[in-house]
């Protein structure tokens, strides 16, 4: 019997898509650690994005797909503070909206065993030190679902603190929204860019070179207003940096 | 429970009266708002350190979590029995001289004030502070009917004299700095000093010697509650200047109105909530004024006691199970100061009396959901309004329960669907099955085409076709890689299984 942990790879419909190093990455670690990792191809996405936007009906068939794809695990792991809290706060919700108690009791099961990736590394595995480099400056903005709906607290810092080479700075305000917010970043274009200048004023007065963070939903709002004003900061997921090693960093 | 029947249709406030409806969506006012970079600077600064006044004496507090679990359960707890509360109420107070009134609606309260009002042959009112008389238009309504109101709350005198609007529930001029308010009294109060200096002593001191003359000459007072006890019928206002217990006690008849989600069993429950309001409004240990009163007394204070219990569509959010939290508000206003969104745009982007992330859950449910539709979408759902909740108000969650509402109330009203509700199905189906959604992300490569050569290199695109134009105009989006993550998956598995053959 092998007795590594077995884990589900819920790598997010968006990681997928467009940020698939971060997925990548994910795999490194986890499997520098140990891990056997598997990636189930049913998956498709968590529904959060319509269950964000009111569209409950929509996401029934969501999240019974995620349930069915990932019930067989012991554990589920994904890159996404946001994912995992719609996964551990909203399935059920849904499940029983739609009069389907049985699937809801379901996905309050899986989303017992789902986590993001740093709750799984520091609780799970009890790793702080994943034997990662990075020699660079960097600062970390928290996140709103894993600061506040997961409660991940400094388990991404305590496992940055462990990288070689790697300075961090504090971010100010760090608690603060950077405005991304799902669809309000294109329904509230306007407050969401006026919240996302604070956030990057913010990043810019640390002096880093790389603001990092756990979800690349965020990170994607975050990085393409940096872009735009070429602010010469870059926006790197944790998972990246927890994948670095001093032969990748020559 | 019966089946038998279906519940009957919800009743709202009505349209046409009061504040709780904006002329404009959400986004179009906020969009205003935003533009004004000395609206920016007064909110950030007065959120931030009222913000930090109340962090401050919440830490000092080593049982603040079981506070809050005392209020949130008072609250659910007193909204599961309200009618026999209301009902105890009303005998309480009326059994020690006061006179109780049931108002369905906004102008069946103003009616019933003006005509109180009347009775007493007096055409000026002195007002405390209240959300209540905002939400129902009072003043307006009694302006109609020939009768003067004053506000004597220093920051609604503000409002008033500037002809503004409220902007915040407890501070309603946070929009407003000392220099635009010295500006504005000496344009509107009659024989004021023209040295005035714009520091806040002498801004207050100001307002004083205006008000003191209308306390003195006033027959009847007009007020709201933060709390009626309905074991002894007793009434509360909390304030911090004095000026309400002036209004309360000084004049012959006092009028009170209040929301009927505003009455708990008893002093017991009073001992909680009074810990819990001022920690988290003002960020002080105890207010300065707490006024209660029970009926009338003779030869002390107002000999004519009226309370109007308020429905105006409360009876309507009772009715929904998870929106029926936001009746537990004790108007704190915590939920505004940390609020990003409301930071940022101030609350006249709202367009209610009831600003930020508590008037996202509330107006819409008071109004109809589908008169405020914007107002649940205001917000990134960041959660700071549930952390700081003294009766833990699950904010978030109310608001994406709502969007869920107004996307029903669209479908039922069969109009044709919305491109967002086009996609958000269509995407649905493709993500309903993994071949399809596969499809999908390769046809998504086609996004690489877009934008200009010298950007494709750098991996960004700066300009995409609307909706996503909204996206793009002040944030780069990332330029779809060549390969997705479960191709890479694929040939990764493929490789091994080649090399364990």
């Amino acid at each position: 019997m092998d007795r590594r942990p077995r884990v589900a790879l819920f790598v997010t419909c968006l990681v997928d898509t467009l940020f698939p190093d971060v997925g990548r990455s994910t795999v490194t670690v986890l499997e520098r650690l140990g891990c056997e990792v598997v990636f189930p191809a049913e998956q498709t996405c968590c529904g959060q994005a319509h269950i964000n936007t009111g569209y409950h009906r929509d996401a029934v068939g969501l999240v019974r797909r995620f349930v069915a794809t990932f019930e067989g695990f012991d554990a589920v792991v994904a890159p996404s503070g946001s994912c995992i809290g719609s996964i551990r706060h909203q399935h059920a919700m849904i499940a029983a909206k739609a009069g389907d108690p049985a699937l809801a009791e379901r996905a309050r099961a899986v989303a017992a065993r789902a986590f993001e990736l740093s709750e799984y590394l520091v609780d799970q595995l009890g790793a702080t030190d994943v034997g990662a480099a990075y020699p660079h400056t960097v600062t970390y903005h928290p996140t709103c679902h894993s600061l506040r709906l997961l409660g991940v607290g400094d388990k991404p810092l305590a496992l940055l603190r462990h990288v070689r080479g790697l300075k961090l700075v504090e971010l100010p305000n760090q608690d603060q929204c950077c405005g991304f917010g799902g669809t309000f970043a294109v329904k509230n274009a306007d407050t969401s860019v006026a919240m996302l200048a604070d956030k990057m004023n913010d990043v810019l007065s640390t002096g880093a070179e790389v603001c990092a963070a756990s979800d690349s939903s965020c990170l994607m709002h975050i990085g393409g207003g940096l872009s735009r004003l070429r602010a010469g900061v870059r926006t790197v997921h944790l998972a990246e940096i927890l994948a670095a090693t001093e032969d990748a960093a020559k | 429970m019966s089946n038998a029947q279906p519940p009957p249709a919800p009743i709202h406030a009505p349209a046409g009266v009061g504040m709780l409806r904006g002329t404009r969506t959400f986004p179009a006012a906020a969009r205003l708002a935003l533009a004004d970079p000395q609206l920016r600077h007064n909110l950030g600064h007065a959120t931030a350190t009222i913000r930090d006044k109340r962090a401050n004496v919440v830490a000092e507090a080593a049982d603040w979590a079981e506070l809050r679990d005392a209020g949130q359960a008072i609250k659910a707890a007193t909204m599961a029995a309200l009618d026999e509360h209301l009902v105890r109420l009303e005998q309480q107070l009326s059994a020690a001289g006061g006179v109780v009134h049931w108002a369905s609606d906004a102008d069946e309260a103003n009616e019933i004030v003006t005509r109180l009002v009347r009775a007493t042959g007096h055409r000026e009112v002195v007002k405390v502070k209240s959300m209540a008389t905002q939400e129902i238009g009072l003043n307006e309504a009694l302006a109609q009917a020939g009768i003067d109101a004053y506000e004597t709350d220093l920051a609604e005198l503000i409002v008033q004299l500037g002809d503004d609007l409220p902007s915040h529930i407890l501070v309603p001029a946070i929009h407003r700095n000392r220099a635009e308010i010295r500006n504005l009294f000496l344009r509107t109060i009659p024989d004021i000093d023209p040295g005035l200096a714009d520091d806040p002593r002498a801004l207050a001191a100001a307002a004083r010697h205006h008000l003191r003359r209308r306390f003195l000459s006033a027959k009847v007072a007009v007020s709201g509650a933060n709390f009626a006890i309905a074991e002894t019928g007793t009434l509360c206002v909390v304030e911090s200047e004095g000026n309400g217990r002036m209004c309360l006690t000084l004049p012959e008849t006092l009028i009170t109105v209040m929301g009927i989600e505003k009455v708990i069993p008893s002093w017991r429950d009073l001992e909680v909530f009074l810990q819990l309001l001022p920690r988290s409004s003002t960020g002080e240990r105890m207010n300065p004024y707490t006024s209660l009163w029970t009926g009338v007394h003779a030869g002390d204070g107002p000999q004519s006691v009226h309370l109007v219990l308020l429905d105006n569509g409360r009876t309507s959010v009772l009715a929904d199970e998870v929106g029926r939290a936001a009746l537990h508000c004790i108007r704190c206003s915590a939920c505004l100061n940390v609020c990003p969104v409301y930071q940022r745009t101030g609350g006249h982007a709202y367009g209610s009396v009831y600003p930020g992330p508590i008037g996202a859950i509330l107006s819409p449910q008071l109004t109809g959901i589908e008169d405020n539709a914007s107002l649940p979408y205001a917000s990134t759902l960041c959660g700071a309004c549930y952390d700081v909740c003294p009766v833990k108000i699950d904010i978030p969650s109310i608001l994406v329960h709502l969007r869920a509402e107004h996307v029903e109330a669209q479908r039922e009203r069969g109009v044709p669907p919305t491109p967002e509700a086009v996609a958000m199905a269509a995407a649905a189906w493709t993500m309903a099955d993994a071949g399809r959604w596969r499809r999908a992300q390769r046809s998504s490569r086609l996004a690489r085409l877009l934008g200009r050569r010298r950007d494709k290199t750098q991996g960004i695109i700066r300009s995409l076709p609307a909706p996503l134009a909204a996206w793009t105009g002040a944030r780069d989006a990332p330029r779809p890689p060549a390969e997705t993550f479960r191709e890479w998956w694929a040939a990764r598995e493929r490789s091994e299984n080649g090399k364990a053959q």
